[in-house]
This record gives structure tokens, C-alpha cells and sequence, in this order.
């Protein structure tokens, strides 16, 4: 044990922790907001959608949560230029979350739709809204507001499993730990600073949303 | 240059998956010793040591695994300690794994109706006797079906000690890839191979939960 920690130098790379930061909400902000978009679409086309998508949409859903995102992301970014579809790193690593992020997010918001009373349906039908308008005024806003909780904690776990872009050099924290690293072999400092931010924007991200639900949400939900 | 078929490639993988699955048991097993006694220290009567167990599994949650992993590795080298990646991966993933689990458990066990505590301790059970012979036997039935499904990810989190240099699946799919420049077909088969791996897993997971329901609807 005779090893220093300081922490000083670590002041020099700040534009690097900064821009890795910004570049890591940047990821998670895009993430969450096509993620769940796609999660809701989903989970409408497997509930209610027509009979044709509802096996393709099984099958998206099953492969994306049974297969690690890191191989995923490969997969986007080295696999599919041999297709001719050549993408900048961040674009991948963007397709790659919103993919992974729909496929988990599609699961949950279906268990809120399958909590909702038949009678709901039922009462759309009885005031002749069609099954698409009675989804979306009637069964969407209450299904969300009931797994709102799930919802935002698998947002936080897509925010940490985003470390990995780095893998493809996107420059987010996780990069530019590593390039602290490199630069200066003080490995146990940049790591433990870089972890120690992700966990407070865990902890913040947590918080937004809890924040974000409550103002989408405003009435308690009736039982 | 060597012409590689198909047949080769899939042969490498699936060499190379044994330590994936080897890296996974591991994993889940230590992890799920470790979780054990964070369980017990988590639903300990002491508020200090609860506090300890709640504060690890903020942490170990809350941080990603990579980060984790590169702590264990490089970070432990630096106080002289020669650490190898299966080392570093096993012993990030074993305490990755430990938080998770003793979080399902912990829901698992408070699930079960406070009076079970109570009518034990009425007959002069302590605490050990209690949960071994009470509470267990009946948080058993909840916690399969969750612990199962958490084995999935288990399996998937191996696939980021590839970053730390451990030779598994995604580690190899990299190495055939640097050596075939075939990234479309050899990334495809690791995450079919992985596919195979978890979804054996989640399926189970499912239906369990489904029978479990059934028994529990039946009370």
C-alpha cells in the first residue's frame, strides 16, 4: 500500500468530464423520449394492434431483452455497414439505446394496458370511439401513470448501461474516464470521480422523473 | 488470406461460450451467497446495519457494472495487487449480482404477512429459527420466479467483461471478427448464442410465475 490518491490533477480534464457528461444526457434525454415512444407503440400493436404485427413485435421484444446491449451496439455499428449502412458513432450508439430501451419499455407499459378494466374499453366503445381513440384518450394516460415507477427505473438502468458506448468511442463519461486514464495511469482517481457521477445523475434522473410523473399525472389515479 | 466458413466461425463462439456460462454460475452463485447475508443484514433489527446493507445497493445499483469493472481491475492494481481479469470480473460481478438479489429477497420476505413474525416469536423462536423455519419456506415460493428472470441479466452482464479483456463470448466475437471482417455474421451468431442462453431463462422465469400464481390464487 503505498499508493497516493490525489484528486488535484483531476481539475485540469474538467472540459473532458463536463463534455462527457452533457454527451451522456444527451444519449439518455434521446433514449427515454424515442424509447418509450417506441415502448407505447409496441405495446399497443401487442395488445391491441392487428394480428399480423403482433408476432413481429413479440419477436423484437424477446431478442432485445435476451441478448446483452454491448452486443447489440456492435452489432449496429460494426455489422450493419456490411449492409451499406455506415453510422457515426453517436447516431449508433442513439439507435442502439432507443432499440434496447423500447423493447423493455414496451413489456412494462403492456402490464400497465393489461391492468386496465375491460370496462374502459368498454366505455370508449359505448361513446363510438374507434379501439385506436379509446386507447389513446382512455386506456394510455392511466396505464402510463400506473407503471410510471417502473417506467423511470428502467430509464435510470438504460442511463448506466449506456457506459458502454464508449466501446464504439462515443465520447461519453465513461470515454473520457478512459482518456483521463490513459493520459495519466491514476486509474483508481478517474474511475472513482467518474462513478461517483453517475451515481448522483442516477440519483437526479430518478428524481426528474419522479417530478416529470407527477406533472403529467397531476390526478390520483382512481381505483 | 484464410477463407473462413461459417462452421468455423461458430465453432470458435461456442468454444469460447463455455466461459461465458462458467463466468455466469459464478457469478450467480457467489452473488447469490453474498446477497444472502446482505439480505440479513438489510432486514436486521440494528438500524446502523440496515443502513450499511441499504447504502451498498444504492451504490452497487446505481453505478453502472462497467464502471465497476474497471475499478476492480485497474483500479486494484495500483496498490500493487495483480489482479487478472477473471479476478476482477468475477469479483465485480459477484457483488453486482449480491445487490440485485438481496433487493429481490428483501421484497420477497416483506411480502409475507407480519403476523408470521409475530406467531413465531409467540413460541420463542429467535430470529435465525424464525426465518429458517417460517419465513423462508414461504418467501421461497415468491422469490423463484424473480431470481430466475434476474439470472437473464446475470448472463448479459458477463458480456461487459469483455471491455476488461476476459476471453468470452463477446471477447471472442471480437477476435473472429478482427479475423474473419465477416462483423455482420459473426455478431449476429453471438447474440443468437446469447439469445439461446437467456431465453431458456426468461421463459421459465415466466411460466413459473404463472404456476406460482395459480397456487398462490388458490389460498
Amino acid at each position: 500500500m503505498n499508493y497516493v490518491f490525489e484528486f488535484g490533477w483531476l481539475a485540469q480534464y474538467y472540459p473532458q468530464i463536463v463534455k462527457g457528461v452533457l454527451i451522456t444526457l444527451e444519449l439518455i434525454a434521446i433514449g427515454a423520449v424515442l424509447g418509450i415512444s417506441l415502448g407505447i407503440f409496441c405495446a399497443w400493436a401487442r395488445a391491441l394492434g392487428p394480428s399480423w404485427l403482433k408476432p413481429i413485435v413479440a419477436t423484437y421484444v424477446e431478442l432485445i431483452r435476451n441478448t446483452p446491449f454491448l452486443i447489440q451496439l456492435f452489432f449496429i455499428f460494426f455489422g450493419l455497414p456490411s449492409l451499406g449502412l455506415q453510422l457515426g458513432e453517436l447516431t449508433a450508439a442513439n439507435i442502439a439505446m432507443v432499440i434496447n430501451l423500447g423493447a423493455y419499455s414496451c413489456e412494462i407499459i403492456r402490464a400497465g394496458i393489461q391492468a386496465t378494466t375491460k370496462g374502459q374499453f368498454e366505455a370508449g366503445a359505448s361513446l363510438a370511439m374507434t379501439r385506436f381513440e379509446t386507447f389513446r384518450h382512455v386506456v394510455l394516460v392511466p396505464s402510463l401513470q400506473r407503471i410510471w415507477p417502473a417506467l423511470s427505473s428502467q430509464v435510470v438502468i438504460v442511463m448506466l448501461g449506456s457506459s458502454v458506448v464508449s466501446q464504439i468511442a462515443a465520447e461519453d463519461l465513461t470515454f473520457a474516464a478512459n482518456f483521463i486514464q490513459s493520459r495519466t495511469f491514476r486509474a483508481f482517481e478517474a474511475y472513482i470521480v467518474s462513478t461517483l457521477i453517475y451515481l448522483c445523475l442516477a440519483i437526479l434522473l430518478r428524481q426528474a422523473l419522479a417530478v416529470l410523473g407527477g406533472f403529467i399525472f397531476p390526478r390520483r389515479l382512481a381505483r | 488470406m484464410i477463407e473462413f466458413s461459417t462452421w468455423d466461425i461458430l465453432r470458435n463462439l461456442l468454444l469460447a461460450t463455455r466461459w461465458t456460462i462458467l463466468l455466469s454460475l459464478v457469478s450467480f452463485v457467489g452473488g447469490g451467497a453474498v446477497g444472502l447475508l446482505l439480505l440479513f443484514v438489510r432486514i436486521s433489527t440494528r438500524k446502523a446495519t440496515r443502513a450499511f446493507a441499504k447504502y451498498y445497493i444504492e451504490l452497487f445499483q446505481g453505478t453502472p457494472l462497467l464502471m465497476q469493472l474497471f475499478i476492480a481491475f485497474f483500479g486494484l492494481g495500483l496498490f500493487g495487487i495483480d489482479v487478472p481479469a477473471w479476478l476482477a470480473a468475477g469479483l465485480a460481478l459477484i457483488l453486482w449480482t449480491a445487490s440485485f438479489l438481496a433487493e429481490i429477497w428483501r421484497g420477497c420476505v416483506e411480502s409475507i404477512a407480519k403476523g408470521q413474525w409475530e406467531a413465531s416469536a409467540s413460541l420463542g423462536m429467535g430470529r435465525l429459527q424464525q426465518m429458517r423455519y417460517v419465513i423462508f419456506p414461504q418467501a421461497l415460493k415468491i422469490a423463484v420466479p424473480p431470481t430466475v428472470g434476474f439470472s437473464v441479466q446475470v448472463v448479459k452482464g458477463t458480456a461487459l467483461t469483455s471491455i476488461i479483456g476476459f476471453v468470452e463470448l463477446s471477447k471472442a466475437g471480437t477476435v473472429v471478427t478482427n479475423a474473419t471482417f465477416q462483423p455482420f455474421t459473426v455478431y449476429g451468431l453471438v447474440a443468437l448464442i446469447y439469445f439461446a442462453l437467456c431465453w431458456p431463462l426468461s421463459r421459465s422465469s415466466q411460466i413459473l410465475e404463472r404456476k406460482l400464481n395459480v397456487a398462490h390464487r388458490n389460498h
